[in-house]
């Protein structure tokens, strides 16, 4: 766990999610920690089993949006759950950004559908646009794009959009 | 999608199972499109298929400057401009690092309110003609227009102010709004007591809705959904509350929660709604500091590079914007969290088991707003 | 013996004089104007104060429709219900707004089982040009591509206004249109 130094002190609910996070280990990777928001890095192969850690320890219940980023020059692709929590006391104002990087070549992670049932559409979505597989998804099929789709998925920065010149 | 995909037609799958196919062009689904299989009256599968109105705003944003991605955005959801822009100017003044003036902040509420109410209005006026209610449909359409003209008033346009923008709200409002607002929103209130007497104690509309979409607390939370569906179900959670953003922490409301959990208290979620909104409205007004309402920004504004996630209760629910910078003009990705799109999920579990009669009722209980949700 | 025929009818050659021509021509106009000319009219009254659009709604114009068709601006007084059936029974579709690459193909349906005559209006500046989705990967830059329309419309929503104004300048299209 790699500790950064916040600017501002941290509210009381902050600093305990941060040292129960903690006590994952080398599993996870403190971002950022600021009044609000709480972002960790995870390996794909923990992923699993730190959000389960994150659903019963720390009690975030629902899973608010996945979102995916494609960094060429590393090629990696960065999917990022956003975790929010209704029951958990004081935790409603908190969101808590679950990151897992892979590479371009081998974009997969497993699903978190188990864990948390409302990443169903969001997963799906994200497969499309960035090409990634979500391991255990039941049904990654095509959600928003047409059925002929035909082309890279648009959400990878080699995709141009059409009529928009090279660094326009 | 197994059966129904490319067809248009009905299609009978086993002895006593039908798969049909509702929509694009449906009486009620409007850009939508879901395949339900029936058993006699029973619905006992959905498929939905979204994405007739999937746009690429996202990919779009990449290519243009924080300034000019304003109504880019706002076309993602006509019906609430204000609130969709606003956690997208949010999270762009976090990243650039400015303050907003507390008129500013006022003002945004004030436009942020009125919108909620112009896009339940809409709500209205269409639940009411799925459950065979014309007059519901021609009265809130025509009172929604009313309160667009106040919008108007403000932010020059009909219905896409782009009011709401980074570095504060786009104008002040003008010196007779606040007598003009007052005396609409007193109409207004009166009509709210017609629209109740008329439609929500109607028999016909709570025989339609009550007991009818039943979806419990502990399911609502798992599936993590949002705004009145959410309240609806039992659960007191609202982002204006949650996570206070502008001043809301310095104007008195109320939040709706109902132990219902059906149709009926979805509906009456947004009727409560409407209320409260006119009471924050008619606090601000009485309390507005005087002061600028807008922090001059570059036109090729930078930001500092990282990652901002901020969001706002919009009339559907939490709206939230996810940009990642890299330190330039333009942002490196958007991702937008829609509520509709989150409360999707619930459409499924919702639909199976009940009948077919009850699908107008629940689906568009649940204000699901697919040019939103596809973006 | 197409081009025979009509070398031998040159007015110069002709041997059964002009009379028989010019009373057919005369008949001509004669019928014109006792039968087919009142019947047009009667026709176009007939459809173009009864239109019915079809209920699709490809994107975020149609809540600027769904204005027009509410109790302020209130297009059934022009004779424009939006109709709630079968599309069978059609005969106007307004595009609202946006057409995407999924959305072009259901367009064109629609058009193909709606009887004639029918018309199109694009409302919107996306479907005529794209509007602000005009560098998007997945929305037609207009939507004449597909169907063809009769009138389009401006503005990003157009106004109700605008739309109303739509209406009767199709309206007029229909007017001074011929049957067939």
């Amino acid at each position: 766990m790699s500790a950064t130094q916040p600017k501002m002190e941290l509210p009381r609910e902050e600093k305990a999610l941060v040292a129960a996070l903690s006590s994952l280990g080398e599993k996870v990777k403190l971002a950022f920690a600021k009044p609000n928001r709480i972002k960790i890095f995870a390996e794909r192969n923990d992923v699993v089993e730190v959000s389960r850690f994150i659903r019963d320890n720390l009690h975030f219940d629902h899973c608010a949006n996945v979102t995916g980023t494609d960094f060429p020059k590393d090629k990696q692709i960065e999917i990022t759950y956003h975790f929010g929590s209704i029951d958990g006391e004081g935790l409603r104002r908190i969101i808590l950004s679950l990151a897992c990087k892979v590479p371009s070549a081998d974009a997969r992670l497993p699903s978190l559908i188990n864990e948390f049932p409302s990443v169903e559409l969001h997963e799906r979505e994200t497969a499309e646009m960035l090409g990634v597989v979500f391991d255990g998804h039941p049904n990654l099929k095509r959600l928003l794009l047409p059925e002929d789709w035909n082309d890279i998925p648009p959400m990878l920065k080699a995709y141009r959009l059409p009529g928009r010149l090279e660094g326009e | 999608m197994p059966v129904g995909a490319t067809g248009i037609s009905t299609q009978q799958v086993e002895e006593d199972k039908l798969v049909v196919s509702i929509g694009p062009q449906h009486p009620g689904a409007g850009h939508f499109r879901f395949t339900i299989t029936v058993e006699g009256d029973m619905i006992v599968d959905v498929l939905p298929d979204p994405g007739y109105v999937h746009r690429g705003a996202e990919k779009q944003t990449e290519y243009r400057n924080y300034t000019q991605s304003i109504p880019l955005l706002e076309r993602s959801s006509l019906t609430d401009v204000t609130n969709i822009i606003g956690p997208y100017s949010l999270a762009a003044e976090e990243l650039m690092g400015i303050e907003i003036p507390p008129r500013a902040q006022y003002l945004r509420m004030i436009m942020s309110e009125n919108q909620r109410i112009i896009s339940h209005l809409y709500w209205l006026g269409i639940q009411a003609i799925f459950l065979g209610h014309s007059t519901m449909f021609m009265w809130p359409l025509g009172d929604r227009d009313l309160l667009i003209d106040l919008g108007e008033m403000i932010g020059g346009a009909r219905i896409t102010y782009s009011y709401w923008i980074p570095g504060g709200v786009r104008n002040d409002i003008p010196g007779n709004f606040k007598e003009r607002a007052l005396k609409t929103y007193d109409y207004f209130e009166k009509r709210l007591v017609d629209y109740e007497r008329i439609f929500f104690e109607n028999p016909l509309f709570l025989k339609r809705t009550q007991g009818v979409g039943v979806l419990k607390r502990e399911e609502a939370i798992r599936f993590g959904v949002v705004g009145p569906v959410l309240r609806a179900s039992d659960v007191k959670s609202d982002t204006r509350l949650d996570e206070p953003y502008c001043l809301y922490k310095d104007v008195n409301f109320e939040v709706p929660v109902y132990k219902e959990c059906d149709t009926w208290a979805r509906c009456m979620v947004h009727l409560f709604e409407m209320r409260q909104s006119i009471r924050i409205i008619r606090q601000i007004l009485e309390k507005i500091p005087s002061g600028s309402v807008r922090v001059k920004l570059s036109p090729q504004q930078r930001t500092r590079p990282g990652e901002a996630y901020a969001r706002v209760e919009a009339s559907r629910g939490a709206m939230a914007f996810h940009i990642i910078s890299d330190g330039g003009t333009k942002p490196y990705r958007t991702k937008i969290s829609v509520p509709s799109f989150r409360n999707l999920i619930v459409l499924k579990k919702l639909l199976i088991g009940s009948h077919v009669a009850d699908m107008p009722a629940i689906y568009w209980s649940l204000d699901y707003w697919p040019v939103e949700a596809d973006r | 013996m197409v081009a025979q025929q009509v070398e031998t009818k040159k007015p110069g050659t002709a041997r059964e004089g002009p009379g028989l021509s010019i009373l057919v021509g005369k008949m001509k106009e004669v019928i014109q104007w006792a039968i087919a000319d009142p019947m047009t009219y009667l026709a176009n009254w007939g459809r173009l104060y009864s239109l019915w659009p079809v209920h699709l709604e490809t994107a975020c114009c149609s809540i600027e429709f769904g204005a027009v068709s509410g109790s302020r601006y209130d297009c059934e007084r022009f004779g424009i219900l939006e109709a709630f059936g079968s599309l069978r029974q059609c005969d106007l579709i307004v595009v609202h707004g946006t057409v995407t690459r999924k959305m072009a193909p259901r367009l064109r349906w629609i058009y193909d089982q709606m009887p004639e005559p029918k018309w199109v209006i694009a409302m919107g500046a996306c479907s005529i040009t794209g509007g602000v989705y005009f560098d998007s990967y997945n929305v037609l830059p207009g939507v004449d591509q597909v169907v063809p329309v009769d009138v389009y419309v401006p503005g990003c929503p157009p106004r109700p206004e605008e739309l109303i104004d739509a209406f009767v300048m199709l309206q007029d299209k229909i007017r001074k249109s011929n049957i067939r």
